[in-house]
């Protein structure tokens, strides 16, 4: 199949931050669940239930593996943002009596921002940190933060719209020195780099299942055990999941889930390297043919996945609209159906006009050279197209300084 | 090995095969119904689609909010979250999920079925101010007893109050109306009907005021963040209209059931039926049998292929009897005898003069022994 094929209608993948496309493999693994092994993972009292129960214990190592934890230590839940919901507002409540500061940062998923200003206004102080221009924090403001009513600190593994790894295991030596709870939104890390809750000294971690070529529906909270770290449940019933998630376990979705983690414990090394290389090749490409583009987010500590990239002169919304055979984002999904420019790039310090030019680009298991090409090609000739049209490129070329025009107020 | 005979339809239903493809095609579109690219937008028609079918199936009004969840059990925590601060009237009788939903949760008594008394409840809703929440099942998971849910809710809207209603186990088995029942929030869940597990839905007057449990996203009108389980919200759809399509079958479900009961208390006439004089789901039995203990008979039935239950599926696996006979002021000797068979359109004859045969010799070994001692 030539690589023109891609249309409107079926445009070409490229927003793995979004979601990912459920691998073949996961769903054959999860398709008995459905139907001839369809019991309830908690009856006890039939063959239907032990099956079901036997396959989510299965799926619990796979998890458990992926992390470097202990299957005890996995609590299933419907996502990552519930887990980050769980993480915060659990240990927010167990331990809120004595300690009641939290630190996070201003580039993290709505869903831990939102939680944070949440607890807020039940009363807890949250500091949230800035980052450097590159995306990531600087452990020195970290250190600074911390005092000794600090309970919890939560920064993200990998962010979702720059990709950036933030110092994962120095965050965590820091928590530990000073005996405070690390939690970490790992939904864009799993499976992706490789991660150990041991050598990072991580306490919570979040997990998507959907962001790892498994299925939507379902993600996991790691619970350290020791030192032990405990959670008020959000939702209250069966007691399933030790007491912190009740609710029917989704058998299939869990088992897809395990599955999604056994492949990615195989194939991350060989897929991260490959990725790598398109990463580079679909950079190297743009800069090429196209001047004046900025990356945001740091090269080097970043998941070979992703690229974000700003594109001077150029008017976001008339770039999506050029490239409808493209299946990216500006931004993170979440917040895609708004036109208000992204606030991880503001943090960044992106100028507000570059940052409404930037495109996501995700990259994943099923791409392929062919398709970087092809995007390559697209973008390119879009954006070059785009800048002919516009006075301002035709001034900036001719050495005006766009800044110092006096715009007339209309 | 026999043949496997599944009767714990209660605890969760097989997926139905129209269910399956449209779980395996949404699994195939592999969108973020929140990307506003092609695949996303496809993604976002299917879970619209979804939402318009729940609707529909339960005859919500137009206006009503429609919210996906997890299951059902997260449905009635959102539910049982909504405005606060509110008093909560809930009967002993609940799932595990709305009692265990907020530690101040005042009780209203039940009669010998397990039915909600109205004169006590009246007397509740009189004492406190006027912001209460009742929450009631429609049909109990163990008993399959059905609340009059109309007479509820016409005493509780009178004081100015609002009615929760968890349809889980109602779904499916008896007519469930969202305007006719005249409630305020309704749970439902998607694995109890033939659908997916891992997804429910608690659905809304316009206005009633809910507040998110879990925060972020902004997905389900901000009340509900986090991607939608997209291919779980498309099997729901489908097999909830299925179920409603289906409700027909559920005569011949109950002339299965009360086939069962009639053979059962033909072995053994003073065999105590639960919520047996009262109005029940369809295919649900609640069955004791005196001095043989729950646990001793689900294993026998498991040795010869017949999956029943000795409880609800949560509480299982606890050595507790159950809180739903205990409520209903049946002594713990009797509760800890009680088997829950429950039936769907996908069982036969042959399953229940299956489940029969190993309960005969059950009862007739026991009844040797007690003759004996």
């Amino acid at each position: 199949m030539t690589a023109t094929h891609w249309t409107q209608n079926n445009p070409l993948y490229l927003d793995y931050q979004a979601t990912t496309p459920t691998d073949k493999r996961v769903v054959e693994a999860m398709a008995p669940y459905w139907t001839e092994k369809f019991g309830n993972p908690h009856s006890r009292n039939h063959h239907f239930g032990w099956e079901a129960e036997d396959a989510v214990e299965i799926a619990r190592e796979h998890v458990s593996q992926l992390i470097g934890a202990s299957p005890k230590e996995v609590i299933f839940t419907s996502g990552a943002t519930e887990a980050n919901n769980l993480a915060l507002k659990g240990v927010a409540k167990f331990y809120g009596d004595k300690k009641n500061h939290i630190i996070t940062c201003v580039t993290e998923h709505k869903c831990v921002l939102e939680t944070c200003r949440a607890l807020q206004q039940d009363g807890f102080d949250v500091t949230y940190l800035h980052v450097k221009e590159n995306g990531l924090i600087d452990l020195d403001d970290l250190k600074a933060a911390i005092t000794d009513k600090t309970l919890i600190v939560s920064i993200m593994a990998v962010n979702n719209e720059i990709g950036v790894i933030q110092p994962l295991k120095e965050i965590g030596q820091i928590c530990r020195d000073n005996k405070v709870f690390f939690h970490t939104d790992a939904a864009q890390a799993v499976g992706k780099i490789t991660l150990d809750v041991e050598d990072m000294n991580i306490d919570l971690m979040s997990i998507s299942g959907h962001k790892m070529y498994g299925p939507m529906g379902i993600g996991a909270l790691f619970v350290r055990r020791r030192p032990r770290v405990r959670l008020v449940p959000l939702i209250h019933g069966g007691g399933q999941e030790r007491g912190m998630r009740s609710g029917t376990l989704p058998t299939p979705l869990v088992v897809g889930f395990g599955k999604a983690c056994e492949i990615a414990l195989k194939e991350m090394g060989a897929e991260a390297a490959r990725l790598r290389g398109f990463q580079e090749r679909l950079f190297e490409g743009l800069k090429e043919r196209i001047p004046e583009i900025y990356l945001n987010g740091d090269l080097e500590s970043r998941i070979p996945g992703n690229l974000n990239i700003s594109f001077s002169y150029v008017e976001g919304e008339g770039l999506m609209m050029g490239i409808k055979d493209l299946g990216v984002s500006s931004g993170s999904a979440c917040t895609s159906a708004s036109l208000e420019p992204s606030y991880v790039l503001r943090a960044l310090g992106v100028e507000e006009e570059l940052a409404h030019t930037s495109l996501r680009l995700g990259l994943g298991r099923f791409t392929t050279e062919d398709d970087i090409d092809y995007a390559i090609e697209r973008i390119s000739k879009e954006v070059n197209r785009l800048r002919e049209l516009s006075p301002l490129w035709d001034m900036a070329q001719a050495g005006v300084d766009i800044k110092s025009i006096k715009w007339a107020e209309h | 090995m026999a043949r496997t005979v599944y009767l714990d339809h209660n605890a969760t239903s097989p997926l139905r095969d129209e269910a399956k493809a449209a779980v395996i095609q949404a699994m195939d579109l592999g969108g973020n119904p929140s990307s506003v690219h092609g695949p996303g937008r496809k993604a976002r028609r299917v879970v619209e689609d979804a939402r318009e079918q729940i609707r529909q199936v339960v005859n919500a009004p137009k206006s009503a909010q429609v919210i996906f969840t997890s299951c059902g059990t997260e449905a009635n925590t959102l539910a049982l979250n909504a405005v606060d601060p509110v008093r909560i009237l809930a009967s002993a009788t609940e799932h595990a999920s709305v009692l265990g939903a907020r530690d101040d949760i005042e009780s209203i008594p039940v009669d010998r079925n397990g039915k909600i008394d109205l004169g006590p409840l009246q007397t509740l809703l009189s004492k406190g101010d006027r912001h209460a929440l009742v929450s009631v099942m429609m049909a109990n998971n163990e008993t399959g007893v059905l609340q009059n849910i109309e007479d509820i809710v016409r005493l509780v809207h009178r004081f100015g109050a609002m009615v929760h209603v968890d349809a889980v186990q109602a779904l499916g088995k008896v007519d469930v109306d969202f305007l006719a029942l005249g409630v305020d929030m309704m749970s439902l869940s998607a694995h109890k009907v033939g659908g997916p597990l891992g997804v429910g839905a608690l659905i809304a007057t316009k206005d009633v005021k809910l507040a998110p449990i879990n925060r972020g996203g902004g997905q389900e009108g901000g009340l509900r963040g986090g991607t939608e389980n997209l291919s779980g919200i498309a099997g729901f759809g489908v097999a909830a209209q299925l179920a409603k399509a289906e409700l027909d079958d559920m005569k011949a479900v109950k002339a299965l059931r009360d086939h069962l009961e009639s053979k059962i208390l033909e072995i053994a006439p003073d065999t105590t039926i639960f919520a047996r004089d009262v109005e029940r789901l369809p295919n649900t039995s609640f069955i004791a049998m005196e001095g043989v203990s729950s646990e001793t008979q689900v294993m026998a039935m498991d040795l010869a292929g017949v999956c029943v239950s000795a409880g609800s599926a949560c509480a299982s696996g606890k050595s507790k009897s159950s809180a739903v006979l205990a409520a209903m002021g049946v002594s713990e000797t009797i509760a800890k005898t009680a088997v829950r068979v429950s039936l769907a359109h996908i069982n036969t004859n042959e399953d229940i003069e299956s489940f029969l045969s190993v309960w005969k010799d059950l009862y007739q070994q026991q009844s040797q022994k007690s003759n004996a001692a």
